[in-house]
């Protein structure tokens, strides 16, 4: 199995008449690992809600053939397209098998749905051991750390058997141990599933992107390697414009962080 | 390490074994409850006091839907008493159209009175059909519960919305009930059903009778819900309280998930009405309408909503310090009813059935660490 690309053409999405997302194009090859960068209010979440059915929104995006614009929510994810959002949302009150149990039954018919839980299906445990919570899979969800809430969350997708995860900002508020550990995660997932992520950490984003997406203003700005981005002066005018970024001054080296494209990848 | 996945092949082991007592927990209290109701209750209480039982019972079955919609739901259903009148109104029109017939009368007494001819309406006819009628008592009300959560839950109405328009639904059919004096006996209700199915209901012993179908419907609806309780749809249907959105993303239909508590919840509460109306005798708009429609949910809230026994015991409960104190102070009933609610909701959201883990994780609190209640 390998992942599915995305195809997005002249996307855009209106609130109230402010432009969140303004013409954009994107094409997401089977197999990659996007990073998607820029400041806030860039329309970088505003992208995934309207790729994932959240939000109204007109143009094309195409997945497997099909057309996404205008399919309820819930026929997108049944597609294959997985993703997560800025806070984890686990069931706090549920196991962590029951979370990704929950996960992996969309297609379950009546009969089964209305019986009881017997033995762990397989790919629960793949999941359990790609995401390392096979300890912790008795555990109310509630009471997992951060960063396992995170690993939670992906294990939740792969066990859907997504082909495309779209993942927001997945290492916020992580230690860097937590950060290394997801970034080997997310490499282990690309090799069979399409990676979108979501990410204001240039230190993650240089150590584990592919492929990196600047937007600003609703609109693409840059794309190519990580080489080739920071290499672009328009991302560096719009970084050095806007040098008191907030989400990106995280713990780590936060002079580096505002500037991401001033160093080396 | 790979991540390939392939579905539908299961491990047989799920988490260690339980111990024997673990596994005759709930078979032994279930028994234990068989015990007491089927048991000790007709051979400790009087004739009246069982028959008191009896319809505390019938609370206690609301109760069990309430648990699974409102405390599994999370669907605020304030408006059980028009699922319960339903159901309630077809078995009462049943056995008003059968007494008429054993006294040679075509027309049910209160229709001599106020009716306006001589023709009993086209909608009463059906019912004169007993197995028609019994159907209706259940399927009436799943029916309109399915109408009605059909286009509520996929306009994503919930939370408070939600609750004060399953209300004003309760309000409305008590309102038009009143309004139909001649068809429907109007405020008055449908009253003093002599007989349940050829059987005479003045007789202690078929009174008895009825006591014994209600607490055995009790007992297999607690053994349905608790099935439901377990089942993966049970888990879902926490996840979609807890977080209707991420449901979505993984590809289910949160409203159909809820759509189903609601319309079980819906039969239960018809179920209920209609052996109300044996046990008691009567069915009125006073007993459907806004105030008992509150009451349905109060006991469940205080016995602990999300715990099956809770919301029974907690129903029974109620009913009977209802009864039990409205006679001493009858006014004093509706503030402390209120006050029940408001206290049961905002300071104890498990109920009393939380109470032993509240009291627990107080006493020791050091050992509750990063956990979320």
């Amino acid at each position: 199995m390998s992942g599915e690309g995305l195809t997005v053409r002249d996307l855009r999405v209106t609130f109230d008449g402010f432009k969140a997302v303004d013409g954009v194009d994107l094409d997401i090859r089977s197999g990659d690992l996007r990073f998607l960068i820029g400041p806030n209010g860039a329309g970088k979440t505003t992208l995934v809600d309207a790729v994932t059915g959240l939000v109204r929104s007109a143009g094309s995006v195409r997945f497997g053939g099909e057309e996404l614009i205008g399919k309820p929510v819930h026929r997108i994810a049944r597609m294959g397209i997985g993703r997560t959002f800025q806070t984890a949302t686990v069931f706090e009150e549920l196991t962590v098998l029951q979370n990704l149990d929950i996960a992996a039954g969309a297609g379950r018919g009546p009969l089964t749905m209305l019986r009881r839980r017997k033995g762990i299906p397989e790919q629960v445990t793949k999941a359990l051991e790609t995401t390392g919570l096979t300890d912790l899979r008795d555990r109310p969800a509630g009471v997992l750390a951060h960063g396992q809430k995170q690993w939670l969350e992906i294990g939740m997708l792969l066990v859907q058997n997504v082909r495309l995860l779209l993942l927001d900002e997945p290492v916020a508020g992580m230690s860097h141990d937590e950060r290394e550990a997801t970034g080997e995660l997310l490499r282990r997932v690309s090799e069979d599933h399409t990676v979108v992520v979501i990410e204001h950490d240039m230190d993650f984003m240089r150590s584990f992107a592919r492929s990196v997406t600047v937007l600003h203003a609703g609109k693409v700005l840059s794309e190519g390697s990580v080489a080739e981005v920071q290499a672009d002066a328009r991302v560096q005018e719009v970084y050095l414009g806007r040098a008191s970024e907030p989400e990106s001054a995280r713990e780590s080296e936060p002079a580096a962080a505002s500037v991401p494209v001033a160093e080396e990848a | 390490m790979t991540t390939t996945l392939t579905p539908t092949k299961t491990t047989p082991t799920a988490g260690p074994t339980p111990s024997l007592l673990e596994r005759l927990r709930v078979p032994g209290a279930f028994l234990l409850g068989a015990v007491l109701l089927m048991g000790v209750a007709p051979l400790a209480l009087s004739d009246f006091r069982l028959d008191l039982l009896a319809k505390y019972l019938c609370y206690a079955i609301v109760a069990v839907g309430v648990s699974l919609a409102w405390g599994r739901g999370g669907l605020l259903v304030l408006g059980q008493g028009v699922f319960f009148g339903l159901g309630g109104y077809a078995m009462a029109m049943h056995l008003k159209l059968a007494d008429a017939a054993a006294t040679g009368q075509t027309l049910p007494d209160f229709m001599q009175l106020y009716g306006t001819g001589d023709t009993l309406p086209w909608w009463w006819q059906p019912f004169a059909n007993p197995a028609f009628a019994l159907a209706m008592t259940v399927l009436l009300p799943m029916a309109v519960a399915a109408l009605l959560g059909f286009f509520v839950f996929r306009r994503r109405v919930k939370g408070a919305y939600f609750a004060i328009l399953s209300q004003a639904l309760a309000a409305a059919l008590a309102i038009w009930l009143v309004g139909q004096q001649a068809t429907t006996g109007g405020t008055n209700g449908l009253t003093d059903i002599q007989g349940f199915f050829g059987y005479d209901l003045g007789d202690p012993v078929n009174q008895r009778t009825v006591y014994f179908i209600i607490a055995a419907a009790l007992l297999l609806l607690m053994a349905a819900a608790r099935q439901l309780f377990v089942s993966r749809y049970g888990e879902l249907l926490v996840a979609v309280r807890d977080s209707e959105e991420r449901v979505r993303f993984f590809g289910y239909d949160p409203a159909n998930v809820k759509l189903v508590a609601y319309v079980v919840a819906a039969g239960m509460a018809g179920l209920a009405g209609a052996l109300f109306v044996p046990a008691v005798g009567i069915i009125s708009p006073a007993l459907i309408g806004i105030v008992p429609s509150i009451g349905f949910v109060i006991g469940a809230a205080v016995g602990g909503r999300a715990s099956l026994v809770g919301a029974v015991l907690g129903a029974i409960a109620v009913a009977w310090a209802q009864s039990t104190l409205s006679d001493a102070f009858p006014a004093a009933w509706t503030y402390l009813q209120g006050l029940l609610f408001v206290l049961a909701v905002g300071f104890l959201p498990g109920g009393l059935a939380s109470l032993v883990t509240v009291l627990r994780r107080r006493r020791t609190p050091t050992t509750q660490t990063g956990g979320t209640a």
